[in-house]
């Protein structure tokens, strides 16, 4: 570990920190439809839309209504992305002249882009056409990212809302999300990328002969515009295979850096949207603790563990950290970093091979998306996903001051447990279910790179990775029918079966009464709520993952410093 | 006072343990081992299907004689112990409900009622067959037929059988203590009786069915967390239960038996065994307060009150008001002021007249056999004049009353009608006082001020109550300013004046609009619809029928002040369940370090570096947990049954503490209590 490491690190989450309020408050702002610096320009355009589209801005929708227009809205975005990808080959901008997917790998790309995972069982620069990477996947960026912030959204007005039987309209939140958060951040991103190297062209790709005689096809396309959405929406589906590892999609130890705080600058200013509407900032602030404390527990530990390096490549004499397949213009801690991050959202991109990483460095970004993804999180499901473990961490910790428990007010009762439980369930069952069928089957294994524990870390990866929605992939583990078809079920069903229970939570938050918080009820915003959070994560998000983890990860640390590897 | 009252009845409570329940409770959780009654309870019932499924492998294994039978059977054996144990406490809760209902039945032998016909004549009937509406006779030394209001007559009534209290109450028709219950007895005079329940509806029999937990439905915040318990069993049988495909694919399929074992250890079986326990446990403190709650659910909300409505007379204050000074006109001596109001009131029997009896007796040093002097005649009350007073041998004429009654007095004897304690009449007043003047003749002697008095220890409780987050409001038909001097003295938060039916109705309402839970106590009939209307309505059992019938409790003692411990325990309740619960999962901790080497050690040799507890073997480390896993259920149903210590503080301390407690110490206390049981089976050579 080294100190121009640490200051990375420093840098990156300071900038964060100091950014979290201004982009919050802004959030805010938008949501509760009030007016921002840039309403002069886009109101028009905002009501030109809601009239094109039909919608009535000042309508109210109950849950039910808000949780069926969000399936709709995915239901046709999945088959607009589907029948894209199945036609690519016969419309234009398709200069490489790439032919239409097959059906699995269509369906298994646009369930990934429509739940905001972008696992990839493809490499975009041979498969995919630049209208396929513009208007279908680069789309579903954006509107699955909004899809994200409307619901987190949804949930804190169920949260600020008093017997109230409407948590907002989902077209209206879906469209300002789009519209003044996503886009104008995008451009100005796509425009900086741009700046460190970034291509951005509807040029073929260019042959050229290297310095050493061969010939080699560089890469082009419209990717810096892609670049940018992939990073700001957690997304992560790059646009080319080796994602941020690329020179083309993240040229510089700048470009990184930005990358990396793109990454995180929404999520984290939810918090503060999150406290400003439910008129406590502090409460914001204490959920931005807990995250912070999980991302910067996460990164020490993966730093950690790629400095100390290898044994077995040590002794052959190489010293130093674990360098293989990592970019040397990003290093050690500039990876770790970036593994880290994009984890601990639901990003997924990645700028070095997490295969490659130390057994015990991989373990932190699987634990990270184990726990759902809660260190800031995806674009507004990491805030989802924290509350439904503030819900329960309430319901613990207000029995034990002898209460029902209260959160912000609303008492946390049969309804709430219910709801925050099926939220809570469906990562362990989603990852560990498949993970045993995958090892139960012949073409679970076959597509195998590795096998021992660093084989089942790679499945297990995969199942973690598709269900949290996150995207990033350990590597080594190929494509055939049974993962196509596994990994998009557990997609699809690891976003909105979370999706669905967190709307009907706001829903019932919503429709309860509020206490004014008095000495009889506990805060939910001090040190010791924080650690109690963070406790209930520890303990019932990540011990359930505990044998597993220990069948993968551990057990391959454990063989590696006996020198054995798999 | 209360107090001494309250200690008299004390005998009644019960030791936590008494060899009777014991035994009884013994057989009972081998009785609930019935697969229809553990189901009801799913995390038990997971450990029953393990209990089941390990015997079933320990059989196989023995027949066939392969594997580890002799592991087997350890395992089998304690997860059978670790279901019994949690029967077990429950069991000794109901046990203890059903000694009590055990006594109340024998009260309820059958008795002959004499019902009245048309034209007032009586037919002898079996009480068991006496309807809604019949009226009956009952006459002094017979038990009462059925709960009822009197309708005609008035008696003294033994309720002892019902309250456990030895003293007499009166009885009367008409007003606010008309109400009977059925298997009481009149020790005096006759009384006609119209029956308000049909046979099986009694009072009796409800509190029967109550103690019994006959009736006991689960709590919503039972419910709420039986639902939390059922989730994480569903979550670790998931996680257990794909360690099978795992570890074959590690290459070391583990045996069902561990599986069974890791599972039970890694499910929250310590607060699933103690659960129900805990909530039996919790409805019997609050009958052995003598409060009988309708329902737990009742007993919940009450932890759960944010605004307590006190009715001033009775509850705050001791409801007759008592001389506390006597202010002396100057020209009157303190000891000669004193020993005149002695005399004007040593025969006045109203506890007022008592009270001043006894303050002048303090200030005037009188000793105790004082009497007036011979041939002293007694002027009693009257509302005509408003004062009363003696006159003695020797012409003197003491008065005390009403200040402008007693000044008009004295000027009718020639005096001026002026005194220099006319701004003391005044402070008094204002203070929530009554002041009485004292006159000799024509002259003012002095200023008795007669107070309600507070009852003694109330100003803590209400600083206990906020301490807990309870506001508390007075409720007296006292005029504002009245009511607000003796809000002040008191310490409630708020005051309700001049208070009607009407008014105490929308302040219940508005508290509730604003999402407050409200707890009231009463006895009238006119309390009826508030007690009904409020979260938590505690009808005193002196009160009318109507009262208790629209209350959620009611309270035997008629102890208004009962409330503030119903709360408590309301709160101890939620409490236990909080911090067995997160006992409970922070338990897994160090199960999973015990355990998971012990597994996987098979599988892959270097995990054995795992096993930071150095248990000796992977078997015996299993066992250690599994039996630790039972262990903990036993030694924690004291504590179940007891409730944890509760202490009035604020929710971040109690937080703060509990945590500390069960969070913290539910992480250590299982690695030490696991590596003992490891070592005590080394020494015993069972691994």
């Amino acid at each position: 570990m080294t100190l121009p490491g640490w200051l990375q690190a420093i840098a990156l989450f300071s900038l964060v920190a100091a950014t979290t309020k201004p982009i919050g408050l802004y959030m805010a702002r938008v949501f509760q439809g009030e007016r921002t610096w840039l309403s002069p320009v886009l109101r028009p355009l905002e009501r030109a839309v809601y009239r094109l589209c039909g919608v009535d801005e000042a309508l109210e929708m109950p849950w039910q209504t808000y949780t069926l227009a969000m399936l709709a809205f995915s239901a046709v975005g999945f088959v607009w992305l589907y029948v894209l990808l199945r036609t690519q080959a016969w419309l234009p901008f398709n200069p490489q002249r790439f032919p239409n997917l097959p059906p699995a790998l269509a369906w298994n790309t646009a369930v990934s882009f429509l739940t905001n995972t972008n696992w990839q069982f493809y490499a975009g620069e041979s498969t995919m056409s630049y209208l396929s990477q513009m208007a279908g996947l680069a789309w579903h960026n954006f509107v699955s990212a909004a899809t994200g912030l409307a619901i987190a959204i949804a949930l804190i007005r169920g949260i600020a809302r008093t017997a109230c039987k409407t948590i907002g309209n989902f077209w209206v939140d879906l469209i300002r999300a789009c519209l003044y958060v996503l886009l104008p951040v995008s451009c100005v991103f796509a425009i900086v990328l741009v700046a460190q190297g970034v291509p951005q062209n509807f040029s073929p790709y260019r042959s050229v002969r290297t310095v050493e005689g061969y010939r080699q096809t560089i890469t082009g396309g419209p990717m810096a515009s892609q670049e940018s959405i992939k990073e700001l929406g957690t997304n992560g589906g790059g646009f080319v295979n080796a994602n941020s590892a690329s020179p083309n999609e993240n040229p510089t130890p700048v470009s990184n850096f930005l990358e990396m705080f793109a990454i995180l600058a929404f999520a984290a200013g939810l918090t503060y949207t999150y406290g400003y509407m439910v008129k406590d900032t502090r409460q914001g602030w204490a959920l931005f603790a807990a995250m912070f404390a999980l991302l910067a527990v996460g990164f020490s530990a993966t730093y950690w563990a790629e400095s100390v390096g290898n044994p077995i490549v040590h002794h052959l004499g190489i010293a130093g950290g674990n360098m293989e397949g990592k970019e040397c213009r990003f290093g050690v801690a500039g990876s770790a970093l970036f593994a880290t991050v994009t984890t601990a959202t639901s990003c997924g991109a990645v700028n070095s091979m997490l295969d490659s990483f130390m057994p015990l460095g991989g373990l932190v970004p699987l634990v990270n998306m184990q726990l759902g993804e809660v260190a800031f999180g995806g674009v507004g499901s990491g805030l989802y996903g924290m509350i439904v473990f503030v819900v329960i961490t309430v319901f613990i910790a207000g029995l034990m001051v002898g209460r029902t428990p209260e959160f912000l007010g609303k008492k946390i009762e049969r309804r709430e447990v219910q709801l925050a439980l099926l939220a809570l369930l469906v990562t362990p069952l989603l990852v560990l279910v498949p993970t045993a069928i995958a090892v139960l089957q012949p073409q679970g294994l076959a597509a195998l790179g590795n096998g021992g524990p660093h084989g089942f870390s790679e499945i297990l990866y995969a199942f973690s990775s598709t269900n949290a929605n996150n995207g990033s992939a350990f590597g080594g583990l190929g494509s055939n029918l049974f993962y196509d078809v596994a990994t998009g079920i557990n997609m699809l069903l690891g976003r909105f079966l979370v999706a669905i229970p967190v709307l009907a939570l706001a829903g019932s938050l919503a429709a309860k009464k509020a206490v004014a918080p008095g000495v009889g009820s506990f805060s939910t915003s001090s040190a010791m709520f924080v650690g109690l959070l963070l406790s209930t994560i520890a303990i019932v998000g990540a011990l359930t993952f505990l044998p597993a983890d220990a069948l993968g990860p551990v057990a391959d640390h454990l063989f590696v410093f006996q020198g054995k590897t798999f | 006072m209360i107090p001494a009252r309250r200690l008299q009845r004390r005998p009644k409570e019960r030791p936590l343990f008494d060899t009777k329940i014991l035994a009884g409770a013994l057989g009972d959780s081998l009785r609930k081992l019935n697969p229809r009654w553990m189901v009801r309870n799913p995390v038990m019932f997971i450990v029953e299907l393990g209990a089941f499924l390990s015997t079933f492998f320990w059989m196989r294994d023995a027949v066939r004689r392969s594997g580890s039978p002799g592991f087997d059977f350890a395992i089998a054996i304690w997860l059978w112990f670790t279901v019994l144990f949690a029967n077990f406490a429950e069991a000794v809760a109901e046990g203890r409900g059903k000694a009590q209902a055990e006594y109340l039945r024998r009260t309820k032998s059958d008795t002959l009622a004499k019902r009245m016909l048309e034209g007032g004549r009586y037919e002898p009937v079996s009480a068991g067959t006496l309807v809604k509406g019949d009226v009956v006779r009952v006459d002094a030394g017979e038990l009462v037929p059925a709960d009822g209001e009197i309708v005609q007559g008035a008696a003294t009534v033994d309720e002892s059988a019902i309250t456990g209290e030895s003293a007499p109450v009166v009885r009367e028709a008409g007003g606010d203590r008309s109400a009977v219950t059925g298997g009481t007895r009149l020790l005096s005079d006759w009384v006609l009786v119209r029956v308000s329940t049909n046979p099986g509806e009694s009072f009796l029999d409800r509190m029967i069915a109550l103690v019994e937990g006959a009736q006991r439905q689960k709590t919503p915040n039972e419910i709420a967390l039986a639902i939390l318990l059922a989730g994480l069993s569903i979550v670790f049988l998931v996680a257990v239960a794909t360690l099978f495909p795992f570890m074959r694919y590690a290459g070391a399929a583990p045996s069902i038996t561990v599986l069974i074992a890791l599972l039970v250890c890694l499910i929250p079986t310590t607060i699933g065994g103690l659960l129900s326990a805990i909530g039996i446990a919790g409805m019997d403190r609050v009958m052995q307060r003598n409060v009988l709650a309708t329902s737990g659910r009742a007993v919940e909300a009450a932890g759960d009150v944010d605004t307590l409505l006190l009715d001033k007379t009775g509850t705050i204050t001791l409801g007759n008001r008592q001389a506390v000074d006597i202010v002396v006109a100057e020209a009157a001596g303190a000891r000669e002021a004193a020993r005149l109001a002695y005399y004007s009131s040593l025969a006045d029997e109203t506890p007022e007249g008592r009270s001043i009896v006894a303050l002048a007796r303090r200030i005037a040093s009188l000793p105790e056999e004082a009497v007036q002097p011979d041939g002293a005649v007694f002027i009693p009350f009257s509302a005509y004049t408003r004062m009363s007073g003696v006159d003695l041998p020797d012409g003197t004429k003491i008065r005390k009353g009403a200040p402008d009654s007693i000044l008009a007095w004295t000027r009718e004897l020639g005096g001026d009608g002026q005194t220099s304690l006319a701004s003391d009449v005044e402070r008094v007043a204002r203070s929530g006082g009554t002041p009485l003047l004292l006159a000799e003749n024509d002259r003012v002697i002095g200023l008795i001020a007669l107070k309600d008095v507070l009852k003694p220890r109330m100003r803590d409780r209400f600083a206990r109550l906020r301490t807990m987050g309870i506001r508390t409001i007075m409720i007296t038909g006292d005029n504002p300013l009245t009511a607000a001097a003796i809000a002040h003295e008191a310490g409630v938060d708020e005051f309700l004046a001049e208070a009607t039916p009407e008014t105490k109705m929308q302040l219940i309402k508005r508290e509730q609009g604003s999402g407050r839970l409200v707890a009231m106590t009463g006895d009238g009939t006119n309390d009826a619809p508030a007690l009904a209307q409020a979260d938590v309505g505690v009808a005193m059992n002196s009160g009318t029928q109507a009262a208790k019938e629209a209350a959620n409790m009611i309270d035997l003692d008629s102890d208004p002040t009962k409330l503030i411990e119903v709360v408590e325990i309301g709160k101890q309740l939620l409490m236990t369940r909080g911090s067995l619960t997160t006992f409970s999962i922070a338990n897994d901790v160090a199960k999973y370090f015990a355990i998971l080497p012990a597994l996987f050690v098979s599988a892959y040799p270097a995990m054995g570096a795992l096993n930071v507890m150095h248990l000796a073997t992977p078997q015996s480390a299993i066992l250690s947990a599994v039996i630790f896993n039972a262990l903990v259920i036993i030694a924690l149903v004291p504590l179940a049954l007891r409730g944890v210590k509760y202490e009035p503080r604020g929710a971040a301390i109690a937080l703060r503490n509990n945590v500390l407690v069960y969070g913290l110490g539910g992480i250590l206390v299982p690695f030490a209590g696991i590596k003992v049981i490891d070592l005590i089976l080394q020494l015993l050579h069972w691994t």
